[in-house]
């Protein structure tokens, strides 16, 4: 079984960062685990905490009246899950809930925002990264948007 | 007509029973399909290539000829030019991981490919298919995918939107390319679907580190006589009769966002 300091240095979005790096991202980190149906997080509440996901997948969801949950989209195994702890006012913007049993590496974000403020470089690199997730996530969502089998073309 | 199949909502599977010669074909090229009394289209050819005693369209009903196509009820006829066009380089990833991505009814001209691969499974060291839909209930062939998945195709699903009833993944089909697992060196990847989606695939496959020759494309145009001579089809300096439908990316890349053509 992979340590937390194993698992996070081989996450590819930690690669390449520097060992001392690495050390403190996986002193922020701790294990969790989500079964089918759970809620990993509620929209609205405190977002201090992203998730490296192991195993499973989570849905990302919006609750609509007379309609129920709307999902928006699923991360799967080996993505990240949570950006918000980035941004005030660190709230959740979606409901995420487990698909199926979900075994995830949960990575403290006050406790790591903390560390980016002491140090800058950690802080670039980490915001970096996470913008290329927010990059690509948004892409997608753009094309999403698109409705492109929705046209009758095809 | 033999039978017809219901896909979706607006999609059959026609097998027509050709001549007593057969009907050979090879994976990517289609026929132009007349229903007496409305008209003409071309329609890829989604059958197996072994098999060529059947020939077999995947049709979407999406105006009056195409229509009265799908209504064809079995002992009627239609009639057949063909086959056209070029074809998928599926030797091309002989040795390597055979990539496919479809999105909408785009899979029915891969099919073909997958037959084929499956035909000479101990060539490829992958055989992969990353497919999107934009609902569960339009994706195509699923009881099929199954059998395929058990015959050493991984297969990845996803659609645009989703109710809780589903339980696979959601977003489009872009977001399976990182999932797969891709080894660019050995990857080549053949995509189609609807042309944002295809030009958004290209782009996803080119930055996941795939040489833009190792992609191909199928593209489509509206047609008239499939023989070269009408300039329907004309895209660039490209007939899609002739020169495609099938095309290696770094052909068509540039004139893909061109948005008079």
């Amino acid at each position: 079984m992979q340590t937390l300091d194993e698992i996070v240095a081989s996450a590819p979005i930690f690669a390449e960062l520097h060992q001392d790096d690495l050390l403190t991202i996986a002193g922020c980190s701790r294990t969790a685990q989500f079964a089918e149906g759970e809620y990993v997080f509620r929209e609205g509440q405190q977002a201090d905490v992203f998730y490296l996901l192991r195993r499973g997948a989570v849905a990302l969801e919006t609750f609509a009246p007379g309609r129920g949950p709307l999902r928006l989209a699923t991360v799967h195994e080996g993505e990240i899950l949570g950006w918000s702890w980035l941004f005030a006012p660190y709230r959740w913007h979606f409901d995420a809930r487990a698909l199926e049993s979900t075994r995830a590496v949960a990575f403290d974000g006050e406790c790591l925002r903390g560390k980016c403020d002491e140090d800058h470089d950690l802080g670039y690199e980490l915001m970096q990264r996470f913008a290329q997730i927010m990059v690509s996530r948004l892409q997608a969502t753009r094309f999403q948007l698109l409705d492109v089998y929705g046209n009758g073309r095809g | 007509m033999l039978r017809r199949l219901r896909e979706t909502a607006d999609t059959w599977t026609l097998e027509l029973e050709p001549p007593r010669q057969g009907f050979e074909f090879a994976p990517g090229q289609f026929t132009m399909l007349y229903a007496f009394g409305a008209g003409e289209v071309p329609i890829s050819i989604s059958g197996d290539p072994a098999r060529p005693e059947r020939l077999v369209h995947t049709v979407r009903a999406v105006g009056p000829t195409t229509r009265a196509i799908c209504s064809a009820r079995r002992g009627e006829s239609l009639v057949v030019r063909g086959p056209f066009g070029s074809t998928w380089p599926v030797e091309a990833a002989e040795g390597g991981d055979l990539v496919v991505v479809a999105g909408g009814i785009g899979l029915a001209p891969l099919r073909p490919v997958l037959y084929a691969a499956l035909a000479r499974r101990e060539a490829f060291t992958r055989i992969v298919l990353l497919y999107g839909a934009r609902m569960p209930d339009q994706l195509l062939y699923t009881a099929e995918l199954e059998r395929l998945r058990t015959q050493g195709i991984e297969i990845f699903l996803t659609v645009d939107q989703a109710d809780e009833q589903w339980r696979g993944a959601v977003g489009v089909v872009t977001t399976l390319i990182p999932r797969a697992r891709l080894d660019p060196g050995r990857t080549v990847a053949f995509v189609c679907g609807p042309e944002i989606m295809m030009r958004f695939t290209s782009s996803s496959l080119v930055q996941a580190g795939i040489a833009p020759e190792r992609l191909h494309v199928s593209l489509e145009r509206n047609m008239k006589c499939a023989l070269g001579h009408c300039g329907r089809c004309q895209f660039g300096p490209h007939y899609i009769c002739g020169d495609g439908a099938v095309f290696d990316y770094p052909a068509v890349e540039h004139l893909l966002t061109v948005p008079e053509l």
